[in-house]
């Protein structure tokens, strides 16, 4: 908690589906990240880590408190805005890779890169590259997402969320899918993105393996931070 | 840039779904091809009876009649005053356009306007001991042939022959048949009024027109006004001006000049014209039906993919792409299928119109072989084209707007 400012922030946030029953996600969070933090949030399920993570990434609105993305206030800004942070800011990594059936893997780690579309199409096949090549899958670039096996569309998944450059890598269970080998590719993919990079990441895990290869814990419970703990 | 990715992700989903893409797009295209097809017969029938109401006949034409009896001198001398007058009737004239030479000249003076002075009539023309009844027309035939089309029609002799031979007279194919008279033949010609003379035939015609063909009969103005007993009278100034769509006006302007009734093509033939209106109603309700039909296919395969495509939507949102962003790229396929169909479409529609133009038919009291007469304009092909953009696009709209309301945390979540 060095850092001058955090990078990403919630404050008194919680989040309630307005149902026939109103149902409580999460509840009172105060927690704050900062740059080059390896976090993970951990929790039996239904405690809300999902949520938490939705929230943070801008991809969720809280119904009540505030969330600071790089020292800024997202509350009350419209849809596209905050599609607009997203883009530049946030790289999510999901259970599933979600990766687009119909393109390419180099493709796929483009699709960001041309929506932002700040760089020509060379800068962006270089990038692809060279984004691929760092997670070892650089000879797959050309094949399709359904040539590849889970691990490794995993790390095409992972190379996608790195395609702005964003600060803030947001996980939700990456390892949930894999087996205890790739597990610990993933794994090891995002302790290096910490340490060499300087990134910061964020992810949801009820594996403990990967909870104890993180700097911090947050440990949630029925909705609330029942634990922030620190190696 | 966006849209270099809007396109390219809307292509790869529909190639995906390559099947349901190809039905929709050929819907769309035969749409647009019976569209071209149907939409060029229709407005090539009503461009071609149009040219034919225009070119065919006089744009406007004079008569010896008022559109309205005329007015006792009473109430014009005293029109603010209450007088009441029985048991009158309007005032008998002499049949006539009186001074149509000075008329004729006046409206000859103006740029662009043919007048000819005419008079018609009934006679009987006899040859051989047979009779026919006959349509008078004692014309100009230097001015004539600017405004009919007679002249085109002559098959033998021709229309200025009237002019050097003495008692001369042109008749049509089909009367020439049924009385055996032919060219140089002396006919005798009798009036109403019991007079006799015997004509020579100068010219044979034929429209096609069964009408005109068997009981036409055109002479020299002078000739007529012998014949019928109406020397230096008249009863048509017949007129063509520059632009036939001005002909309303003019009439209305010459009508209130000199008070002879004048009707323009248009009103002569407002029936039909109202009937246009109709029947384009009639057929763009039809052929537009088929394109609702063909944007069905459109609304389906894009629903599909909408459904299908749920999570792509929502990790694309999840990466930084706008609810815009999505609608747009549901609404390029709409488009694509739109332009693709379109294309297809035309060349359907250019086939359709080639086979058209092949087929023959023979209507009775017509004596030749028609084709059906297309309108190739470009502009069928751009409506056609237009129709199938908007009602793809239109079809794209719904599921598009469905797609960019996908709110993707409850796909994530679900798909966890």
């Amino acid at each position: 908690m060095s850092d001058v400012h955090p990078l990403i922030e919630a404050r008194g946030v919680s989040r309630i589906l307005q149902e026939t029953v109103p149902v409580t996600l999460v509840r009172d969070i105060d927690i704050s990240v900062s740059q080059g933090e390896f976090v993970s949030v951990t929790g039996p399920s239904g405690s809300g880590k999902s949520s938490l993570l939705y929230l943070l990434g801008l991809l969720d609105v809280p119904t009540s408190g505030n969330v600071f993305l790089d020292g800024q206030d997202t509350t009350g800004l419209d849809a596209d805005a905050l599609a607009a942070m997203r883009l530049r800011k946030i790289g999510f990594v999901f259970q599933f890779h979600f990766l687009l059936p119909e393109f390419s893997v180099l493709q796929n780690v483009i699709l960001p890169m041309r929506r932002l579309g700040s760089q020509s199409e060379a800068e962006m096949t270089k990038r692809g590259h060279q984004l691929l090549d760092e997670l070892d899958i650089g000879d797959q670039a050309k094949k399709r997402p359904d040539q590849l096996s889970g691990g490794q569309r995993q790390r095409v998944a992972i190379a996608r969320a790195l395609a702005n450059d964003p600060a803030l890598i947001l996980a939700d269970e990456p390892t949930g899918n894999l087996d205890s080998k790739n597990s610990q590719i993933v794994q090891e993919i995002f302790a290096k993105l910490v340490r060499e990079e300087g990134r910061t990441v964020v992810a949801v895990t009820h594996e403990p393996g990967f909870a104890e290869a993180t700097d911090r814990d947050i440990h949630l419970v029925d909705g609330r931070v029942d634990r922030d703990t620190r190696r | 840039m966006f849209w270099q990715v809007a396109i390219s992700i809307a292509a790869a989903q529909l190639l995906h779904r390559r099947r349901q893409t190809i039905v929709s797009t050929l819907g769309v295209a035969l749409g647009v091809g019976f569209f071209i097809a149907t939409s060029s017969v229709m407005s090539g029938s009503e461009n071609d009876l149009v040219q034919r109401l225009v070119n065919n006949a006089p744009h406007i034409t004079m008569k010896d009649e008022f559109r309205t009896a005329a007015k006792q001198p009473i109430f014009l001398a005293m029109p603010d005053a209450t007088v009441e007058l029985t048991n009158t009737k309007p005032r008998e004239y002499l049949r006539g356009i009186k001074n149509y030479g000075a008329i004729v000249d006046e409206l000859s003076q103006q740029k662009g306007v043919i007048a000819e002075a005419a008079l018609t009539g009934q006679a009987i023309v006899r040859y051989a001991s047979k009779d026919v009844g006959a349509s008078i027309a004692g014309i100009d035939p230097e001015k004539e042939r600017y405004l009919t089309t007679v002249e085109r029609d002559m098959r033998e002799g021709s229309l200025m022959r009237l002019k050097t031979a003495s008692q001369g007279i042109v008749i049509g194919r089909g009367m020439s048949v049924r009385l055996g008279l032919g060219m140089d033949d002396l006919a005798t010609v009798v009036s109403p009024t019991g007079l006799v003379r015997r004509m020579k035939v100068v010219g044979i015609f034929s429209t096609g027109n069964l009408l005109l063909d068997e009981g036409q009969v055109y002479m020299l103005i002078k000739d007529a006004q012998v014949l019928l007993d109406k020397p230096f009278i008249a009863n048509r100034i017949r007129i063509k001006i520059g632009d036939p769509d001005q002909a309303e006006d003019f009439a209305a302007r010459i009508e209130s000049r000199w008070g002879y009734r004048s009707e323009s093509w248009q009103e002569v033939n407002r029936d039909f014209l109202g009937l246009f209106v109709i029947r384009n109603t009639i057929t763009y309700s039809i052929v537009g039906a088929i394109m609702v039909v063909a944007s069905f296919g459109i609304f389906n395969i894009i629903s599909t993919i909408v459904m299908e495509k749920r999570r792509d939507i929502a990790i694309l949102m999840s990466m930084g792409f706008r609810a815009f962003d999505i609608q747009v790229i549901f609404l390029v396929q709409g488009a694509v299928v739109g332009v693709v169909g379109m294309l297809l479409g035309w060349c359907i529609g250019l086939v359709l119109l080639q086979m058209l133009a092949s087929i023959e038919f023979t209507i009775p009291g017509m004596s030749e072989k028609q084709h059906i007469v297309l309108d190739r304009s470009f502009f069928q092909f751009a409506l056609g084209g237009f129709f199938s953009l908007a009602s793809a696009v239109g079809a794209a709209w719904y599921p598009a707007r469905k797609a960019s309301q996908v709110r993707p945390v409850d796909i994530i979540r679900g798909a966890a």
